[in-house]
């Protein structure tokens, strides 16, 4: 294992369509396995996230204090932090909740009091949400974004190429929103 | 089912892992240190049903897409079907058939996933195998040429997916309410039909090494989520597997039809949700026995109980040899989920190449065109993980007024609870706790597929630390991976 770069992927709150999008890298991770060590990953079963990771690709935007702490953690562990996809760039769909003032009351209102039949009632042992919901940067230093809902494989797989290789990044006329 | 524990130990295990989406399970002990009760617990949540009021109904298929990344198709079908209702017109036949071609897409990408990404580690590596190497990465290292036949199968249902939407996720670009916005070109068609053979012969592949490994997996057959329960899923009218129309059907633990829902927008007649305040995850039950004796399961195990025949030639074979598992042709043990993903995934290989091979699907009238015409619309569809629902109210322009989603994995949400409890009992000692027990309680999940970001439209995120407290809050053991 010694000598592969350390890379951690990171789901907040998205749909994980951006690790999807990492998977239909296809055949070209059996490739991608020769160069990196996956350190952290909801496909994998380390559960802590580990010291000293070169590269964490991070999916989704912060929604609730736990995340908040996670992606601060994940920050403080890692060289360098990419925001992928875009919940995590701008908070996308995720962020559309940010309309109603106290959005994390009206979601939780919505869902559990006005359409439950048994037992309405909001869930009280589980993280609290956050007022709105927020892209990374608002939070931590990004390096690098990705934007798309999500990212094509072909433009997963180029950033982390360069990004293995050492080379600049470029760009240009490769990525897109939405 | 579950009670309020304040004073007893409780091991707790986050997040899950190799699930699509995050969740603890807190397994609470008695004082001689048995395992009493446990808790699947989803902890975090996005609210899709709120957010949505406003919007026009016609984007409704793009932003619930949104819900998920792994079965995004299943809510792009569900939603336009709903919205369907709401314009109150039928897709011109060939729009039908693509659609179901783009679901048999998506439900053999997602079975690939599960079987391969996701649960092989497990069956393949082993329970107890490291768990720093324990996943598909371990594997590629281990036998890659059986990862590449997985990846490949996976690839085949995202190309089908892609080569008829445009896209792999969120194709929401194509579908629309009443239809889709373009045909299938004939380059694109013979692609697909270019790859079947190989698809088909990795299914076959697959399925004969899962049935070459069941032997060595008795003792997780008689204790993975081992119980009775009712069963829910489409049907096609004369009682066929079915995935994109039909009707509901609910059957009991002996193979009895329980309650059959013709017409989908009666759902709410038969099905109720509970709420409990552990988990953002709601905990449907079938409305004629209450809550909660009237847990249900859903997806692959519950799609082949409820089934009479699937219609296509070898998944028809297979799912005769499935049903001698159980009584009266109803398997109730949740490890079988495995098994019975890889006889749909056949079955979807087959429909797939059915429908590519019918002149039909070529049609360019794809699209029909209608105002909104009704001011509430439902629509129903199997997804990977068993029956979606999505049901809005609109006002006269169309904007959405009301919105509810009843999400596949919520519906097994009273099983997963009784599954965790029944493998923590048979494999957790407290006393000598061990990574590889845990792991089970982890793999009984896994059988089950569920997709939290469907259920909950989130995920939450924690490191896994087990934590053994006595009963006056003292920490007795602790364990980090």
């Amino acid at each position: 294992m010694t000598g592969k770069v350390r890379v951690a992927t990171v789901w907040l709150s998205g749909c994980s369509g951006c690790h999807m999008s990492f998977l239909d890298q296809d055949e070209r991770l059996i490739d991608l396995a020769q160069k990196i060590q996956l350190v952290y990953s909801p496909i994998a079963d380390v559960k802590k996230f580990p010291e000293n990771v070169d590269v964490t690709l991070i999916e989704g935007a912060i929604a609730n204090e736990e995340q908040l702490h996670m992606l601060q953690k994940v920050r403080a562990r890692t060289k360098v932090l990419v925001s992928l996809g875009d919940c995590a760039v701008t908070g996308n769909v995720t962020a559309l909740r940010n309309a109603w003032p106290h959005s994390d009351k009206a979601i939780i209102e919505r869902a559990y009091l006005d359409k439950s039949d048994l037992n309405a009632q909001k869930p009280d042992q589980v993280p609290k949400l956050l007022v709105k919901a927020r892209p990374l940067h608002e939070a931590v230093k990004v390096d690098f974004y990705i934007p798309g809902c999500p990212p094509s494989a072909d433009l997963i797989n180029y950033v982390l190429t360069e990004l293995l290789a050492g080379r600049t990044i470029n760009m240009e006329g490769k990525s897109e929103y939405g | 089912m579950v009670k309020e524990q304040k004073d007893c130990k409780q091991i707790v295990i986050a997040p899950i892992t190799r699930i699509e989406g995050h969740a603890q399970v807190t397994i609470f002990l008695n004082n001689d240190d048995a395992v009493r009760d446990a808790r699947f617990q989803v902890t975090d949540f996005r609210g899709f049903e709120k957010f949505t009021e406003g919007r026009p109904f016609y984007e409704m298929p793009s932003i619930t897409s949104r819900a998920c990344g792994i079965c995004p198709v299943s809510h792009l079908l569900a939603s336009a079907k709903a919205c369907d209702a709401i314009v109150g017109v039928s897709p011109p036949k060939t729009a039908i058939m693509l659609r179901r071609l783009m679901h048999m897409g998506q439900l053999i990408q997602s079975h690939a996933l599960n079987f391969y990404h996701l649960s092989s580690p497990d069956l393949l590596l082993g329970m107890d195998a490291d768990p720093a190497a324990r996943n598909v990465f371990g594997l590629i290292e281990k036998d890659p040429e059986l990862v590449r036949q997985g990846i490949r199968l996976r690839k085949f249902g995202q190309e089908i997916i892609e080569n008829v939407a445009g896209k792999r996720i969120h194709s929401a670009d194509w579908i629309m309410p009443g239809g889709a916005k373009w045909p299938l070109t004939k380059e694109r068609a013979d692609y697909l039909i270019a790859n079947l053979p190989e698809a088909q012969e990795s299914t076959l592949k697959t399925l004969a090494l899962f049935k070459k490994m069941l032997d060595g997996f008795s003792e997780e057959v008689e204790n993975f989520g081992n119980f009775p329960t009712y069963y829910m899923g489409l049907v096609t009218p004369d009682g066929g597997l079915e995935h994109y129309d039909g009707k509901i059907r609910i059957m009991d633990k002996n193979g009895k039809v329980a309650a059959e829902c013709v017409d989908p927008t009666k759902y709410n007649e038969f099905i109720g949700e509970a709420v409990e305040p552990w988990s953002f995850m709601k905990f449907p039950y079938f409305k004629a026995i209450g809550y909660p004796d009237g847990a249900y399961r859903v997806g692959p195990l519950a799609r082949l109980n409820v089934a009479s025949h699937c219609d296509t030639p070898l998944a028809d074979q297979e799912l005769k040899e499935f049903k001698k598992l159980g009584k009266n042709g109803v398997v109730q043990s949740t490890f079988h989920y495995h098994y019975a993903r890889l006889v749909e995934l056949l079955f979807c290989v087959e429909t797939a190449k059915n429908l590519l091979e019918d002149p039909e699907i070529l049609s360019e009238h794809v699209t029909s065109k209608a105002m909104v015409n009704n001011y509430e619309g439902v629509g129903v569809a199997e997804a990977p993980r068993g029956t979606l629902i999505h049901h809005y109210k609109v006002d006269p322009q169309g904007l959405i007024t009301w919105n509810n989603m009843i999400i596949a994995t919520e519906h097994n949400n009273l099983a997963y609870n009784m599954a965790i409890t029944q493998v923590a009992k048979k494999y957790v000692k407290a006393k000598q706790l061990q990574e590889g027990m845990l792991n089970r309680v982890e793999a009984v999940i896994r059988a089950f597929d569920p997709c939290l970001s469907c259920a909950t439209h989130a995920v939450g995120n924690m490191p896994l630390d087990i934590k053994l407290v006595d009963a006056d809050g003292k920490l007795v053991d602790r364990k980090i991976r």
